[in-house]
């Protein structure tokens, strides 16, 4: 009998309307395997009630001969950065540690509402910030992925969303939602062997999402195939009045749009992309990447986008100083911990709060923003930060203007080793070389697995599409997707 | 621009964190490495072009006067670490 678990979210959705098997069945699956994978550490809260409660209600409304909903049967991960009301939303955080919100956050509402169940909260970087993993309060994520040759090393997942990058690639789940800000779905996805897409800024609302830059942040879907992306990013797309910054549009049909034939369009290669000492294997297959999307169709240029060396510096200003001012709120009044020393005053309680409550990624963080946005300083480093923003911005329109997507690595290395950057702040940041650009610009950007390194370890490819386009972004990932064959799964050790 | 010590400091008071000497001494460091890299933005030409305020263009929409919401003061108070007699409460900060 074939294994539920390692059903993608589209036959897992149509084997369950067809009556192959129950929701509960695949609930109890999955159930099993996040029971079965502490190792990991993926998860921060299991709800294995909330998967199984979800899952009887499907069935008991298939066999009422109701219509099923979009995701009925299907459980999914939910990245602990979005609310859930009655359980518990940390961010990852100590400052957060026991908040359970009395409200439900858009996107994780429209998920449930589709039928889908939630296995558990995915550990994530504290407050989403990190490229790795590490951050959490909660512990590392360990990728379930080991380089060959009997190499016992602890990997990272990539992060933020490295919970459910771990999660998916592990088989704990067969999607979770990820949060992208300056990468934070594309860079795991790479790492773990999965696709995930951050849509155009706006697509999905921010409301109830633990805000980390507001200007940067958008949800994605993260899973194994791009169907399953498109799928999902339907559900959880659309207008909510309740984010000021909400597109009020209609959500297009991406499923069934879903085509690889790519007849007509014009790929950018942007040669700023290409920087001297690129990693070899990472450059092979980018160019074996132009080779399957001129299969599937399409033409190939080379674009430039001349400001892309200052998209980390502008992302590195704009983001803290965006944090320092949405994680003002963490004050020990009014949710979260409360530090108060013996005799304190109220300026102390905050100070011993944020001291205790806040990691030291995040506190470095929120010191950069508040120094940049400082009298005397924030025209020097945030208003300049904004104009450059503007011209990265301006490249990308004049580069579609060639062309109508535009192809790249995901990141510049595969996974590396837990600890092996944590020194090093600005060597975590430059891993988000290739993905900050496209967030600064707002413009929807998906990864897919291309092949594995001489290493064993999985590499991603990054398609960056026009704003509101996703169609052509998800058309190129399947694309991709249908000739890269990529199969390989990590083997199971946890 | 170099920062130091003091200026640490300043920030950690601006952010309301407390710090202790040898928390912003290490940080002296490692705020340097990473200001003095986020500089390099100084050297780009920005003649005439405006800073960004919008990713996507959107329009600021407006909704009707009217009450939406209420009630709910309990679940407004359910995560507080110390709420008294339907308020919040916090160290006395007046003498």
């Amino acid at each position: 009998m074939t294994n539920l678990t390692d059903l993608t979210v589209a036959e897992i959705r149509d084997g369950f309307r067809a009556g192959d098997f129950s929701a509960r069945e695949v609930a109890e699956g999955f159930n099993a395997n996040v029971a079965a994978a502490k190792a990991l550490n993926a998860f921060i809260v299991e709800t294995p009630e909330k998967a199984l409660a979800a899952a009887d209600a499907a069935d008991a409304a298939k066999a009422a001969g109701e219509t099923p909903g979009a995701l009925s049967g299907v459980p999914i991960g939910m990245k602990d950065l979005f609310c859930t009301e009655g359980v518990q939303t940390t961010a990852a955080s100590h400052m957060l540690e026991g908040f359970v919100p009395t409200y439900e956050s858009t996107v994780s509402g429209k998920l449930w509402a589709a039928g889908a169940g939630m296995l558990g909260k995915l550990n994530l970087d504290q407050f989403a910030m990190g490229s790795s993993n590490e951050t959490s309060y909660f512990g590392n994520v360990i990728s379930p992925w080991k380089r060959g040759g009997g190499d016992n090393a602890a990997l990272a997942p990539g992060g933020s969303s490295g919970g459910s990058s771990s999660a998916i690639s592990a088989r704990l789940c067969p999607a979770a939602t990820g949060t992208d800000t300056g990468g934070s779905i594309r860079q795991p996805a790479a790492f773990t062997g999965i696709s995930g897409i951050k849509p155009t800024y706006g697509r999905c609302s921010r409301w109830g999402i633990v805000a980390f830059a507001s200007s940067l942040d958008q949800a994605g879907p993260m899973a194994r195939t791009v169907r399953d992306n498109a799928l999902l990013l339907e559900v959880m797309a659309g207008f909510d009045p309740k984010d000021s910054t909400s597109l009020d549009l209609a959500v297009p049909q991406w499923e069934a749009g879903l085509s690889s034939n790519l007849t007509g369009k014009t790929v950018g290669i942007p040669k700023e992309y290409r920087p001297d000492g690129l990693n070899a294997e990472i450059a092979a297959l980018w160019d074996q990447g132009i080779a399957w999307l001129k299969d599937a169709g399409a033409n190939v240029v080379e674009v430039s986008l001349p400001h892309t060396k200052y998209a980390l510096p502008t992302y590195y200003i704009i983001a803290p100083a965006e944090a320092s001012s949405n994680l003002a709120r963490y004050d020990g009044v009014r949710y979260g911990q409360r530090d108060l020393p013996d005799g304190a005053g109220l300026q102390d309680m905050y100070a011993a709060t944020r001291a205790a409550g806040f990691g030291p990624e995040v506190k470095r963080r929120i010191m950069i923003g508040t120094y940049v946005l400082s009298a005397g300083f924030y025209d020097a480093y945030y208003t300049q930060a904004q104009k450059v923003r503007a011209l990265i911005s301006r490249d990308f329109d004049r580069a579609f203007e060639q062309c109508d997507l535009l192809l790249t690595p995901t990141a510049p290395s595969a996974a590396f080793t837990l600890g092996e950057k944590q020194a090093d702040p600005l060597a975590m940041y430059l891993n988000d070389v290739f993905t900050v650009p496209a967030s600064l610009a707002g413009l929807p950007a998906m990864s897919v697995p291309g092949g594995l390194d001489s290493q064993g370890l999985p590499l991603g490819l990054q398609i960056i599409g026009k704003a509101l386009d996703e169609q052509t972004v998800l058309n190129a990932g399947l694309a991709i997707e249908e000739r890269a064959g990529f199969v390989a799964r990590p083997d199971k050790w946890w | 621009m170099s920062i130091d010590l003091q200026t640490v400091k300043k920030i950690a008071s601006l952010s309301r964190i407390s710090v202790t000497d040898a928390e912003a001494q290490a940080m002296v460091p490692e705020l340097n490495n990473i200001l003095g890299w986020v500089e390099q933005l100084g050297e780009v030409d920005v003649t005439g072009i405006e800073p960004m305020t919008a990713v996507i263009p959107n329009i600021q929409r407006l909704r009707v006067d009217a009450v939406t919401d209420g009630n709910v003061r309990d679940k407004v108070l359910a995560n507080a670490p110390q709420a008294e007699h339907g308020f919040f409460a916090v160290p006395k900060v007046i003498e």
